[in-house]
Parts: C-alpha cells; structure tokens; sequence
C-alpha cells in the first residue's frame, strides 16, 4: 500500500512543479498524436467519403478492408512500418526509424482506417435525397462534397475522438518505430512502459495521470461541441 | 393569350433501370407561368420524371430543351439547375439555422451577400416563419420544415418550380394551411411549375394543366375538366374517378348557394362563389341516392340528373354504380338496395345530392 501512496504523492509532486522532463514527454505525445491525427483526418475523411458517394466494382471489399482496418493491433502496424524503414528496407533511404517522424507515420497509419470508417459510415446515413436535394440547389459536385460533410460533422466528431483516443494511448507501434529515447522519441506510454518495468512507480503513475488527463480534457472539449450541436 | 414557345420541352424521355423501362415520355412541353400536375399512384414515375426533367438522374436517353436550347449541349447543365428548383417530400434541411437554410441556395449560387438578406426575408414573411428564423432547423416541427423548404425554393426565384409530393408526410390541418400559402404564393409569382402528387384534390386546386401517369408513362394530358370530367381510359377513370370530382363554371348565385354549369349540366352548390368563378365540385358515393320511380318522397334534394347505369361494381358488403348523367357519376347502394331497386347496367335511373353534401374547390386563376 506504501508503494501505491508514495507513488501518488510523488507523481502529484512531479505534476505541480511541472518537472522539466515529464513535460517534454507530454508535449511530444501531443506533438506526435495530433499531426498523426491531423494527417489521419485529411486522407481519411477524403478517402472515406469518396467510397461512400461512389459506387464501383470491389466497392464491398474495399468497404469490409476500412472496416477491418479500424481494429488494425498497433504492434503489427509497428512491425510493418519498422520493416520499411529499415537501413535497407524499401523506405529505408529517408533514414527516419527511431525518430518522432517515423512515430507520427505509423500513427498515421493507425488512425486514418478509424476515422475513415467512421466517415464513411457517417456520410452514408445521411438521407439519399439530401444529394440530389444539395445538387437541385444548384451546387456543383465539390460543393455538393463540402455541404455532405458540414452535414455529417457531429459524427466526425467523433472520428476525430476516435482517431486521437487511438494513437495518444496506443504503446507498441511508437515503441517499435520510435526507439524510446530519452529526450528524443520518449512518449507518455513507452515512458510509463518504461518506468514501470524499472519499478519507478512514481514516474509511472504520473505519467499515467497526465494521459488519463490528457484524454479526458480533449474529449470534454469535444463533446462539448458535440452535445451543443445536438437536435433539442 | 400569345402562343409563345415552350419554356421546357423533353421528347422522347426514357430511363431504364435494370434493363426496365421506368420512364417513357415521348414528348412534353410546359409554357412559361403554367402549372402542371403530375398525378397517379406509387411507382407511376412521376418521382422520375421529375428528376429527369430536372437533370439530377442522370444517366437518361432523350433531349431536354429550356428555352429552347438543348440542355448538356446548348445550354450547361449545371446553369439549367440554376434556374430550377425543387421541393422533396421530406423537407431535407442542413443542420443550421431556419434563416441559413433558407439562404442555402442563393449562397450555393454566388448570390451577393446584401441581396440574400433581402430576399430570405421575403420569403420567410411570406410563408410565415420569420419568428423562426434563428431557431435550429432540427427543431422545427413537420409543417414549420416544410414551409422552410419551400421558402428555400421560392428564395431562388426559380424559372421553373418541381415539387415532389411536398405535402404527402404532413398531417390534414398542417396540409390545407400550406396549400393554401403555396397557393398564394404562386399566383403571386406566377411560377412555372410541375407539381408531382397523388393527391387529385390538390392537383385540381393548384394547377391548369393535369398529367394522369402510371407504368412510367403519361395516359392523358389536359386541363382538369378534360381529365376529371373525360377520363381518356379505364384506368384514369378510376384513379381519378374513386369519387365523382367535376370541373365546372358558375354561373347563378343566390345567397349562400350558387349553380354551376358541368358539362351543359346545371349542379346546384353551398358556396360564397363569385360568378365566371372556376370551381371543382366534389361529390362523395355515399351521398349519392338512386330513384327509379318518378316521384319519391322523402328528399330534398335538388340537384336531380336522369342518367344511365354504364358500370356496376360489387365492392362486398355494397356495390359501386357508375353513371353517366352527361358527366361522370358515382354512387354506392347497399346489395339490398341494389335488389330492391332492380338495378342492372344500362338501366335508366334518376340520381339525386344534395347542395350541402358537394364539396366546393375554388380554381386558382391563372
């Protein structure tokens, strides 16, 4: 129980003197995962509403693949994207394995399926006739596109929760890609790995606090926008 | 009036859907400030016209003409679209506010800024939903929806108006008080329209030219009299024909009542109708009675017409009888009546209603 308390007092210690290295880990986790989960965004909700307002052969298959997708395990896409950035793998010239670049890459990759199947799914349960509605207003196909989505952005919402929620708490990819390194490639997760199998528990628990936290205030923040935009 | 040229014109329309022909139109014109109603059930193609005629279904074979100028080739398709509008069954809101919704279209067009003030302001006065123009579309009851819907319409001051069966979904109440603002709004406007329905009562309130369509194609095209009072075949007779709706003219007033001529036919009606006034006489089977004897008490009808039994039809519990009294009749008896009175097909019988059992339509003026 000692261990637990003192562990406790320790990491609010850490917290409210804003201790010069917990803050660098938490400022890169929010660095990486938010351009992971910008870059997600834009190919995602691109992508995903191109597959819902078309219709081509494979169309199912390529549907049952996003779907697949959003519960891709985070090691795998770690292996894959360790193996193509290897010194001699097929990315390997760009030499960014164990950088923060390469974690925001497998990040991408984690993301961008949740938020295109959310998208997907999103735009497809708008009524049928709102396009032909859209289009009969006199719109031109682009608008038609910008219109569906301002429509569908309550449930974009949350794509992007999803896909932030995803990558900021996901551990084994960024420990693969990333190497861990202190000061460099350290994120709240492989930090809070890390300090656990060393018995520090006190770090650990800090760590663990600021990204309960973290995942808290950005989901409040857009459930707040959510529930305000929400029918009566 | 001068003949001018079409404002819309198809030939030979047809759209197929696996392998199916849903829609053949060989030809069809709509002159500018006209109304045309397109009527017949679920599935007739009346949705598909319009989407045709409006260039959202696409692929089509066929030529549509606007001013004219063939759309696709002479005329860009997307302009076209920017000259119609068109209101759907559900109201198909964005999620914003009354007055943004309203203002879609004409911010979709490029309208400037100062002039979709303007006129969303009109239209929201005009259809009665300025007091709602900040509240959220979402939370608009079915009738405030649908008013906001065709104000988005009417902001567009389209050239030509398509209407898909906009009042189908509302309550009865609801309903008549729309019809009757869209009513007015159109003779103000005098909006060339094409108005899709299955309702016939609203087909013949709103407009001047009537379309009776089923299987994709149109059966027959007229004015409402030639319609309702000529049906062209059996199945417009009886889609049009479920009770006996005349068009007619009036011609004598007298105090709260006044007598129509229908088809050379006097008809006598409760009504504060002017003289000259178009009206459409609507009578129900069940208020029809059938004599065959010369004198029968216990009537007070007035409105008796000699006629001929053309049809009987044993709807089981009674029987329909269709009449030829110069215009169309219908009238139910019960199977005892039926006996009773010895009625068969080509018998001669007197057929009598009162006054106040006619429902009175009033003809919007075009």
């Amino acid at each position: 129980m000692d261990l637990i308390l003192e562990g406790i007092k320790k990491a609010f210690w850490l917290l409210i003197t804003f201790d010069h290295e917990v803050m660098g880990i938490t400022l890169l986790s929010l660095q990486v995962s938010g351009i992971a989960t910008l870059i997600s965004l834009w190919i995602g909700i691109s992508v995903g509403t191109a597959v819902a307002l078309s219709r081509f052969p494979g169309r199912r298959i390529v549907v049952s693949l996003i779907n697949t997708g959003m519960g891709l395990p985070p090691v795998v896409v770690g292996l894959f994207v360790t193996i193509f950035l290897w010194r001699n793998g097929p990315l390997g010239f760009f030499e960014i394995l164990y950088t923060p670049t390469a974690m925001i890459l497998a990040q991408t990759v984690i993301a961008t399926p949740i938020v295109m199947g959310i998208t997907l799914a999103a735009i497809q349960q708008l009524p049928q006739k709102l396009r032909l509605q859209i289009l009969a207003l006199g719109a031109t196909r682009l608008q038609m596109v910008w219109i569906l989505i301002k429509e569908a952005k309550l449930p974009l919402l949350a794509a992007v929760m999803a896909g932030f929620g995803g990558v900021i708490s996901e551990v084994g990819a960024s420990i693969m890609v990333g190497g861990n390194i202190k000061g460099y490639s350290r994120v709240l997760t492989t930090a809070t790995v890390m300090e656990t199998s060393r018995g520090n528990f006190d770090i650990a628990i800090a760590l663990g606090i600021i990204l309960l936290l973290l995942a808290y205030f950005i989901n409040l923040v857009l459930t707040h926008i959510q529930q305000r935009e929400r029918p009566r | 009036m001068t003949e001018s040229a079409p404002i819309l014109e198809a030939k030979n329309l047809e759209v197929k859907r696996g392998g199916t022909l849903v829609l053949d139109i060989p030809s069809l014109s709509l002159r500018k400030g006209e109304i045309l109603s397109l009527i017949g059930p679920n599935g007739a193609g009346k949705t598909t016209l319009l989407q045709t005629l409006s260039y959202l279904l696409k692929p089509f074979q066929g030529e549509i003409f606007f001013r004219e100028k063939k759309v696709g080739t002479n005329h860009p398709a997307l302009e076209y679209r920017r000259k119609l509008a068109m209101v759907f069954q559900e109201p198909l809101l964005f999620g914003t506010t009354v007055f943004n919704n309203v203002a879609s279209g004409l911010k979709i067009r490029g309208t400037v800024k100062s002039e979709i003030h303007s006129r969303v302001t009109e239209q929201l006065e005009r259809f009665g939903i300025k007091h709602l123009s900040t509240r959220s579309a979402r939370t608009l009851s079915g009738g405030e929806a649908q008013r906001t819907s065709l104000a988005r319409a009417f902001a567009l001051q389209p050239e030509i108006l398509f209407l898909d069966e906009p009042f189908a979904s509302l309550d009865p109440p609801t309903r008549s008080s729309i019809i009757e603002d869209l009513e007015s709004v159109l003779q103000q406007t005098r909006t060339t329209t094409i108005f899709a329905t299955h309702d016939r009562l609203e087909a013949l309130r709103l407009s001047n030219r009537i379309a009776v369509m089923n299987g994709g194609g149109i059966l027959q095209i007229g004015s409402p009299e030639e319609v309702m009072n000529h049906p062209a075949n059996e199945f417009v007779a009886s889609f049009v024909g479920i009770e006996t709706i005349l068009s007619g003219k009036v011609i004598k007033k007298d105090g709260g009542t006044f007598v129509a001529s229908v088809s050379g036919q006097e008809v006598e009606a409760v009504g504060d109708n002017r003289l000259g006034e178009a009206v459409v006489l609507c009578v129900r089977p069940e208020n029809v009675t059938l004599l065959t004897r010369p004198s029968q008490e216990g009537t007070s009808a007035r409105n008796l017409f000699p006629g001929k039994i053309v049809k009987i039809v044993s709807l089981g519990l009674y029987q329909k009888i269709h009449l030829d009294c110069g215009f169309p009749l219908v009238a139910y008896v019960t199977n005892h009546s039926l006996e009773e009175l010895s009625l068969t097909e080509g018998r001669e019988v007197r057929a009598s209603f009162k006054a106040t059992a006619i429902t009175v339509i009033k003809k919007v003026e075009t």
